[in-house]
Formats: C-alpha cells, structure tokens, sequence
C-alpha cells in the first residue's frame, strides 16, 4: 500500500518540483497542482504516526529529487546496462559455410549468410566469434579459406574480394575488381598452387577473370571476356596443372572452353561447340574434364566432356534415364565427384557417370532430401551427407562417393516441427580417438535457424530467423492468477528485505567487492523482469515478430527469450501456395473487457506467389499459446491491410482487407461484423500510392459486390497525380493507428494557445525529380528539387506543400500529433538536414476566452470532418544533421502526456534519442524571456548529437532496419524495440520516470527511516509525558 | 458582585468567604464602631472606576495591537514569497499555500482572538475590521503568489489543455502496396 501511494505522491510533486519546462503543458494544468497539493497536505494531518510518514515522504522526497536532478536523461550507469535492455545478436539464413579444424584448439565454421553477414561461429556451442555485416547492397556470392588464415569473401556479384583474418576477424586487405558488365561471380582457390611464392585466387566476375595474391589482394592478371560476348559458368583448374579451364556460354548457343596459364592469363586454347538450345542454370562439374548442364527445355541432359582441347557433348533425356519425369527438372549444385543428383518435381535422384562416360541412376529419393557437397576424407575417398524427413525426425546419413550402396554413417535425430524441413546441409569431419572419423554436420531449417548435429543429437541451434523481421506488434500477457501459496510469499518478502539490505549497504559504499557483484547479479536477474504475468507498470509484455521464413516468434520483454515460436503452415510452400511471402502482421483481437475470456491474438497476412494479384492467406494466432486459431485461404488477393477502428462484441478488430481490384473484403467474416461495418461505412476511405507512376487515389465505400456479402466495391473519389517528368514519389509516412494524442492545444509563451490540426489521416508525401531519385552525388543540386506535401488521405486535399531546392531523398520521416520531421540529403550544403513542419488548425484559433471556455461556449470538442476544410498554418525550419539515417520513430506514450523524442536509427546501427524541442519550428535566434521558460530552445545550425543520449549505448544493432515503440502503461516510459539482423530492447522515460520510483530506489532505507521515525515519536512521547508529570508535582 | 469582580480585575472568577455586605439584607446589622460606610463606598467606587478605565484602556490596546498582529505577518510573508521566487518547486508551493491558509485559519476564529478583550466600553468592531482586512490582505498576497506562480486558471490554456482532441468523423487507411 505505501509503496503505490508514495509512488503517486511523489511522483506528481517531483514531476512539479523539475523545473524542466518540457512539462509546460502539464504544469500549467492547475488540476493536477490541485490534487498534488491535496494529497500533501491529507497526508500531513496531525496524527502523530502520518507525521511521521509525511516525514519520511518529504525526506524520501528530497532523495528523489536529487536522484532525479542528477541523472542525465538517457545516459545510464555502466552497472544499469542489461538491467532495463536486453541485446540479441543473429546472423540470419546461412548459405555458405566452410569448416575451418586445422587447429584441434579451434573448431570454428566460417558462415556467410542471406543477411549478408559473414561470421565465425564456435562449433562447440553457436557462439559468435566474429562476425561481419555487410551493407544491404553488399551480397556476399561466395565464401572460402585461403591459405588456412584468410577467409576470402567475394561480394557484390564479384565485384569486391576482402580477406578476413581467420582468428579474429579483422580485414586483411580488399581489392575493388570492376567489371564491365554483370555477370555470376566465382572463387576458386587452389590448394596447392604456387606462384612466386604466392598462391592466387582466381575470381571470375563482372565478366572477367582475375587472378589475385592472396597475400596482398593485388590483381596479377586480369582476362576480360566481353569482347569474345561469353559468360562464363564454371571455373575448373585441375590438381598439379598450370592451366585453368574456364566454360562458358556465348548468347547461350555455343559452348567455349578456354585454357587459360595460371601464370599470366594467356590464353593456350580455345575450343567451341554450337549449341542452339542454349542451357538452363549453371553447368555443374563432376570431374576433372566433365560437367554436366541442362538444356534450355529442362527436359535434356548435356555433358560435356573436354577431350584434347575438344568439347565433346553428349545429350541424354532425362526422360531416358528417369522414367516418368515430370517438368521443372534442375541440377542440385552439389559437388560430389563422379555424381551429381537431379531434383524433379516430386524426387531427387542420383545419377552417377561411369567410366564409359554412361550416365546411370543409382537411387532415387522423396523430395525431402538435402544433400551436402562432397567431403574428402582421404586421397581418394570422399563422403557426403543425406538428410531425409520423419514425421518428427530427421534421419542424416553419410555415404562414402564410391559406394553409395552403404550408409557410412546413419543417425536419427529428433526434431521440433516448428522448425520445418531440412534445407541445406554442411559436413564436417573429426577424427576419434580410434582413429575413426566422426561427422557433424550443420544444417540449416525452413525456419532459417541453424543447427549442428553431432552423434546424433542436436549440439546447439540457433534461431537465425529473428535476424529477417518483417513485422513487429505486441499483446499483453496473461493477468497473474490470485492464490500464490504463502511460503513463497514469505520466502520471496525475506529475499526482498535481503536483497534491499545489500542495496542499503551498496549505498552506503559498506559493501564488499563480493556483494557489490552480488547487488548487480540482484539487479540484473530479477525474477520479476522475465515472468510470465502481466505486470502494474505494463513493462512486461509478448513481442510478437514476423520473420521472412514465415515463422512467428513471442519474444518476452523482460530478458527477450522466445515464449513460442510456430512455423505457420499457411506460409509454407505447398501446391495451393508456392513461393509463399509474409507480409503484413496485426493485432487481431485485443480483449479488455466483456471478452477477457478470449486469448488476444493477432492476424499474419502472407501471399502465395511474388506478383501482387497472387492469392493471400490469413492465419489467426493466439497470442499466449502460438496455435493457430483460424486459417483462411488461400483466397483472393491482398494489397493492403486496413486496421478499422471499431471492433465486434467479441472485441476483434475490423480488418479491411483491399485486393488487387480494389475491392475491399471484411473481416471477421460475421453478419456482427458486417452490421457495425455498414454503419460506418459512410465513413470508411483508404487510398493507394502508386509510386512507380506517382499517383495518389482515394476511395470510398460504394456497395457490396455480387454473392459475397463481405465483399465491397470502392469507387475512386480523388486522385493526385505527380508529373512523371518533375516528381517521383520516394517516400510516404503516416500517422501510426494506435498513437495517443493527449491533448489538442499547445501553450506557447504568455500562456497563449495554439490549436493543433490532430488528424489521423495526413499522409507526408516525398518526391524528388527523377533525376535526383539516385544515389547521393549522381546529379547536380541545380537539377535536383525536393518536395513535400501533406495529403488528407480522405478528400485528397494537399494541406501543404514545400520545396527544398537542392536537396534529394532517401527521405526517412517520421509522422506524429500535428508534426513531421524528415531527413534528406542537401546537395548544395553537402550535408544531412533535418526539416521539421507543424500544423497548426485555424478554424479554432479563436477559442480563447476564458469565460466562454469556462461555460463550453466552444466548437473544441465537437467531432472534425475532413470536408469542412478546416483552415491551417504551418511552421517549419530546417536544421543540420550530422548522420544519415536508417529509420526514424518517435517515443509514444499511454497518454501522450509525457514530451517526445525522436528516436534515429543513425548509420551506424545505433539508435540516438533526439528530443523533440530540438526540431521546434518556433526556436529562434535569441528567444524572449518567456520562450526561454516555455523551454524554447535558442536556434542552432546543427542539431547536437549527445553521446549519452544513444539509446543503445555500447550496442550495435546491425542491420538496423526498424524501431518500434511500444506505450507502457507507466505514462511515463515508452518500450523500444529496434530490429535488423540484431534485436535490442529497452526502456525509455523521455522526461524521466516522473511518476514512479527508479527501480533502484531504496526500500530498505526508506523503511528503516520510517521505523526511526515512529521509534523516535514514541520516545519523546514518553519523555514529554513523564516532563510533564514533574512539572505538575513541582 | 460588581465591586468583587472590579476588585479582581481581569480575573475570571472570585469567592468570597465573607458574608457580602453591599447587599440590602446586611444592611440591617449595624457597622461596627468607627466604621464609616459612605466614605468607604465612595472611596472604593472611584478606585474600581479608574481600574476600569485603565482595563478598558488597556484592553481596547491590546485589542488594536492583535488587529496590527497580521501586517507583521504580513511582511514576513512578502519576504519568504520573496525569497521563494515565480517557479513551482516545492518551497514556493508550500510558502504560498501556507500563505492562503493562515489567514483562513485566522478568518475563522476572528472571534475567538477577540474574546480576551470584550467589554462593553472597548469598541471591538474597529480592530476586528484591521484584523479581517489585514487577514483578507495576506490571503490576496497568497492568491497574488499562486497566480505569479501561474497556478490560477485565468489563461484559456488553463481550460483548453484538459480538453481531449476533438473526435474524428472520418477513418482512412491505406498506402504503398504490399510487397
């Protein structure tokens, strides 16, 4: 009871005695003074024992005060880090990896991955080593060791090769190779070549073939094959030989071999064969003078053969060797010499080559088979792996290439369904202790995590798939159920009181080191922080992630461990649904009050296909179990999803679901539904951008379609349409559906007001003249003009519109109350800006008498409408920036109460907190003496960069690709959660937590001065008593 | 009665253990020899007047003395507000509300402050006046201070910032294709 009410008190009064003008508006609110002041002064009525409580709430007070005058806004105490923030670091979907056990010491593999991050990872246990990210751009085609201490990367479809340090990860060197055209990219690196003391690599890429020290990254030599017009496919430099073989395909009607002299890339022969059909895909090597391709139909092998400098081919139907064949026949890139496997529609087969140059199929299998490339074992002997599917487990078997007849090694391992199917495989080989070889193999799920397998048990897994997220929201955990036995009620009270009396000594400086460590291990694994009940303050909360591989992760808020995780089955290929896409995720049923019954849970959008007319699905899932609750679909198509705001008896969200044409379909699909929907449905508009060809449109309701009740047809009230030859949309940001506006006036000096224009159907609209819609550089600031528009999405009305000359985009801009603040590049200046525009409503600005504001003689409250065409104005300025930027958000609050901060993703994965006074259109030069106390700030150029004020302090979140902030209930304190390849969260009070204790306040303390406090009451008490007595007898 | 209470002064009460001669009933018992009454009467009664007189004088004093007591006060207050300055922090409120609350207190028991000094010569209704109006003064300078403070809702931000933003007809959603 003390503890919530003094929460309260205090933190009103504390909230009045911060002299910080950012509260203004609150502050000048008189009721809350009133109840502060009231509630003071209940709590000093002159009872002996409220004295001394109101003794020990103003000393508590004091000591608020002082911790709250002293602690920097953001900045935190190097023992608070991990204590509010939890930091996760992934790698996402491997595709390449190389083993690296020279050393017995280290047992490392060298992955690289879809996320472009190249890392080591520990294979004892899935730690990283090191790891690497790569820009967005960046894609890494291929990874491989060189010389047993590089790690050679190949990037950006060959064109830049870096050398990684194998140990720790540092970069060695990088050489830019610029090719002329585009092309596939390729690394071979010789085991045992060497040239003047150096071993080159060879890359072919952007068309030419390069030869590269390893040592330095300096280009030896350099062949171009542009002009001979071939694109080569494969790269075969053979064991102990001087030459490479490079195959290529001239306009995919002739095949070329080209000998080329490792020494300084002269060509020694050329040799061609016609080959009209031309081929499909790459062309695999299965020996050292044989590869194998597909021709252009799929349906005919091709080998090829390099006999005496002679390209012999050799075509095979497949429907020869494979009886039954169906189409979309492809050549599995699986290295195994002498075999290569050939995957069908419904099987995989392996077919091996004789000696006779015959092709034979040794086995078929089910599709569900992952092969990993071939692992040379000894001189001539060399194994490979074979994953096949159970029903809850998969069976991984390795086969020596020689005797594919007999499992080397057969091992069954159970295996979680959430993960999916098998799709990718890496072998590795150990030697025993009998002299044997043991394999562990790394394999990469459906779900892109990551798993190591050894002697058939799962070592370690990785959830890489937290490193591809699409789409962030959030449920409320379960309420905490009354009836917690007493004993550990009593036992967790005993290591409360215990846990404060170390606190009590850490304060004050009695502590040993040891309990110093002790404190800090307190702080940091606070049972409360993780568990899994809703919380008083609303910190702990489900995150609930949509990942590309189409899987739904609940992240706990509290320490961020996964609560559940479910592969949804309506985002996994499948016949109805291939190339299956997640898109879009959404609160779907969120229950307060008559439905609290019901599990929240929320709605995942996917679609089946890459095109934007292709069926889509919907699963609804619950929020505390991970079970899919309802699938639909699939169904028609989805290209944008509408949160209505209104929601049936059963408390789930009204979804509009707008298809490729333009029709819009309700859901939940019930007569309930349908009845609130028609009601509004006056109300109800959405618009579309088409960017590609710079259209605005905007809709309305027309009527239902034709048999489907749920179903309605739109008709187009307005369009914008941009000229095509002057602008090109880049960017557009609205309002997020769920934000709080506390209040519609904004107090400005000498107590005036401002009206906001609060509306939640602005769109922030940035196009750039095509010239400018490149790269930072590519045009001319005379030719590249900036322009912003604020759109009302319901009447297709421009509110206004700016032009920045000079400047261009990428525009990141963040949309809130009756503000926007966006972030471009200015050429002229040569460096970032930051522009801010406000809107302020006209039509109210004369709402300023106070009598008749006391009577309601005002049009404040009454409900707006987009068609009244309310009057606004405006005020904007621009400011320097010093970073680019990845994202942009803005701290939100329960109430909205609580002063905002811009949160920016800067470039370099960091998020800094921005205080939104900063980009105040109203600051000036020297502002007046009451600017100055409204909090004004006095215009600068630039805006200042805190270093305290990084959110994520020590942290890097690579690959920052968004921020999402999430209320809690706390007025005072906004959760972030920003997401990219790594996942970070934390806790923000913008101006400071102001109406609650800090979560290391002292207890302890403040019971003991309570304590004194009654003791030293009753003593004097006495000894007042007993004066008396002598005073009367005197 | 009279003579024992002019006797007493101030005091609020008196027994007399001898019998009261000034009454009609003693007057039947002769005086004793060489007593004389009338002179003594007279004697008596002039002394109690003046004792009156001095009471009264001194009381009215008193009363005109209590009335002044708030001016004190009051520049004490003026001081401390003073000194507290125009920001809302925890001195400032606690001063200005002591400020307001004082005179209050002191407004309600107007009478009571009075009550030592009632008599039926001293006009009390003057220095009850001063009193009030000096009370009444330092209750402005309270109120003066809570709206220097800008705790008085006299601003139309005042009643404008609890209001809630007005509610909109229209909903619209939409944007960028999903991809």
């Amino acid at each position: 009871m003390l503890p919530t009410e003094l929460c309260c008190v205090m933190g009103y009064l504390s909230f009045i005695t911060t002299k910080s003008k950012q509260f203004q508006a609150i502050r000048r609110s008189p009721l809350s003074i009133l109840i502060t002041t009231k509630s003071a002064t209940d709590l000093e009525k002159p009872r002996s024992n409220s004295i001394a409580m109101a003794m020990a709430i103003k000393l508590s007070l004091l000591l608020l005060v002082f911790s709250c005058s002293l602690i920097p806004t953001f900045s935190l105490f190097e023992d608070q880090v991990g204590f509010m923030d939890w930091h996760q670091r992934y790698i996402g979907k491997v595709k390449d990896a190389v083993f690296h056990t020279q050393k017995a010491g280290r047992k490392r593999v060298v992955v690289s991955t879809e996320e472009n991050v190249i890392a080591s990872l520990d294979l004892r246990r899935g730690e990283i080593f090191w790891r690497h990210v790569l820009g967005a751009n960046d894609v890494v085609d291929k990874i491989d060791i060189a010389l047993g201490k590089y790690v050679i990367t190949l990037s950006s479809e060959g064109s830049i090769l870096r050398a990684w340090n194998l140990p720790d990860g540092q970069m060695v060197w990088e050489s830019s190779l610029s090719g002329s055209k585009s092309s596939k990219a390729f690394l071979t690196i010789p085991a045992n070549l060497k040239l003047d003391l150096d071993s080159p690599i060879f890359v072919y890429g952007g068309t030419c073939l390069y030869a590269i020290s390893s040592i330095d990254g300096e280009i030896l030599w350099k062949k171009d094959f542009i002009p001979e017009g071939i694109d080569v496919h494969q790269l075969i430099l053979s064991e102990g030989s001087n030459v490479i073989h490079a195959t290529g395909v001239s306009d995919s009607s002739e095949f070329n071999t080209y000998e080329i002299d490792v020494k300084n890339g002269a060509v020694l022969n050329h040799a061609k064969t016609s080959f009209p059909r031309g081929i499909f895909g790459e062309i695999l090597q299965i020996s050292s003078d044989k590869s194998v391709a597909l021709d252009s139909s799929q349906s005919t092998l091709v080998l090829i053969s390099i006999i005496n400098k002679q390209i012999h081919l050799q075509e095979t139907h497949v429907s020869n060797l494979i009886h039954g064949v169906s189409s979309n026949t492809i050549i599995l890139p699986s290295k195994l010499s002498g075999i290569f496997s050939l995957s069908t529609d419904t099987f995989i087969a392996f077919i091996k080559l004789t000696d006779e140059g015959k092709l034979h199929v040794m086995e078929k299998f089910d599709k569900k088979v992952v092969v990993s490339d071939a692992l040379p074992l000894s001189e001539n002997e060399q194994a490979f792996a074979l994953v096949e599917h159970g029903d809850s487990n998969i069976h991984l078997s390795v086969r020596l290439v020689h005797d594919m007849s007999s499992n080397h090694l057969k091992e069954t391992v159970k295996m979680d369904h959430e993960r999916g199917f098998v799709e990718k495989i890496f072998i590795n080989n150990y030697v025993r202790t009998d002299r044997s070889h043991g394999f562990r193999a790394l394999i990469v799920m459906e779900d892109h995590s990551l798993l190591l397998l050894q002697q058939g048990e799962i070592v370690w897994s990785r959830d890489d798939g937290l490193a591809s997220i699409i789409d962030v929201t959030t449920s409320e955990l379960p309420v905490e159920k009354i009836g917690v036995s007493v004993a550990k009620v009593e036992d967790s009270l005993f290591e409360w009181l215990k846990g404060h009396m170390l606190k009590l000594k850490g304060t004050l400086m009695l502590a040993t080191p040891d309990e110093i460590t002790a404190i800090q291990k307190i702080r940091l694994q606070s049972s409360q922080k993780s568990k899994m009940t809703r919380d008083h303050n609303g910190f702990r909360r489900l995150l609930i992630v949509l990942t590309k591989s189409g899987k739904l992760f609940a992240l706990h808020s509290g320490d961020g461990h996964i609560v559940w995780s479910t592969l949804l089955q309506s985002l996994r290929q499948s016949p109805q649904c291939p190339n299956p896409t997640a898109l879009k995720l959404h609160p779907w049923q969120i229950p307060h009050h008559h439905a609290l019954d019901h599990n929240p849970s929320v709605l995942v959008v996917g679609r089946c296909g890459l095109s934007l007319s292709s069926p889509s699905t919907l699963t609804i899932i619950d929020a505390y179990t991970g079970n899919a609750v309802r699938n639909v679909g699939p169904t028609h198509s989805t290209v944008q999803v509408l949160s209505l705001p209104f929601s049936d008896s059963e408390e789930q969200q009204l979804h509009l679901l707008i298809d490729d044409e333009k029709r819009a379909h309700l859901y939940p699909r019930s007569r309930e539904a349908v009845e609130i929907f028609e009601k509004e449905s006056q109300n109800v508009y959405w618009y579309s951008v088409e960017a590609d060809v710079g259209i605005l449109k905007g809709y309305g309701v027309k009527n239902r379609c034709d048999g489907d009740e749920f179903c309605f047809e739109a008709r187009n009230l307005w369009s914008v349409v941009f000229p095509s030859e002057s602008e090109k949309i880049i960017s557009t940001v609205t309002r997020k559906g769920n934000e709080v506006v506390h209040t519609q006036a904004k107090v400005i000096a000498d107590e005036d007001v401002m009206y906001k224009y609060i509306s939640k159907n602005i769109l922030f609209v940035a196009t750039v003249s095509p010239k400018a819609s490149g790269p930072i550089g590519s045009t001319t600031p005379d030719e590249s003009v900036l322009v912003v528009h604020l759109v009302d999405t319901v009447t297709g009305r421009i509110l206004h519109r700016m032009t920045h000359l000079g400047s261009q985009g990428p525009v990141h801009a963040v949309l809130s109350e009756n503000w926007v603040v966006y972030h471009y590049f200015n050429l002229r200046a040569h460096r970032y800006e930051m522009s801010v525009i406000e809107i302020y409503d006209q039509s109210r600005a004369e709402n300023k008498d106070v009598l008749k504001l006391i009577v309601g003689k005002h049009n404040l409250t009454t409900p707006v409408s987009s068609y009244s065409r309310p009057e606004v104005s405006t005020k904007s300025q621009s400011y320097f920036f010093t970073h680019s930027v990845k994202a942009i958000s803005v701290t939100s609050t329960a109430k909205g109460i609580t002063s905002k901060h811009l949160l920016i993703g800067t470039i370099g994965d960091q998020v800094l907190a921005l205080d939104k006074r900063f980009v105040d259109p109203r600051r000036s030069l020297n502002p007046t003496q009451a600017e100055k106390e409204e909090g004004l700030l006095p215009l600068t150029d630039t805006l200042p960069i805190i270093p305290q004020s990084y959110v994520t302090h020590a942290f890097k979140v690579e690959g920052l690709r968004g921020i999402e902030t999430i209320p809690a209930k706390l007025e005072s304190t906004t959760l972030v959660f920003t997401y990219g390849v790594d996942l970070f969260f934390t806790r923000l009070a913008p101006s400071r937590t102001y109406d609650s204790l800090t979560e290391d306040f002292n207890y302890a303390l403040l019971l003991l001065t309570i304590v004194a406090l009654v003791v030293a009451i009753f003593v004097t008490w006495v000894l007042s008593e007993r004066k008396d007595l002598q005073e009367k007898w005197r | 009665m009279d003579k024992g209470k002019g006797v007493m002064g101030s005091r609020k009460w008196a027994i007399e253990f001898t019998d009261n001669s000034s009454t009609p009933s003693s007057r039947d018992i002769p005086d004793p020899p060489g007593f004389t009454r009338a002179s003594h009467d007279q004697d008596d009664s002039t002394l109690s007047r003046q004792k009156k007189d001095a009471e009264s004088n001194w009381k009215s004093q008193k009363a005109w003395e209590v009335a002044q007591a708030p001016f004190k006060n009051l520049l004490m207050m003026g001081f401390m507000m003073w000194m507290a300055g125009s920001t809302v922090h925890l001195f400032s409120i606690g001063i200005t509300f002591s400020a307001l609350w004082q005179p209050l207190s002191a407004l309600q028991g107007v009478g009571k402050v009075f009550e030592p000094y009632k008599d039926a010569k001293v006009d009390l209704n003057a220095p009850k006046l001063l009193f009030i109006a000096l009370n009444l003064g330092g209750m402005l300078l309270g109120v003066w201070k809570l709206n220097t403070l800008g705790l008085l809702p006299t601003h139309a931000s005042d009643w404008v910032s609890s209001l809630p933003p007005a509610h909109e007809v229209e909903y619209s959603g939409g944007g960028i294709a999903l991809h």
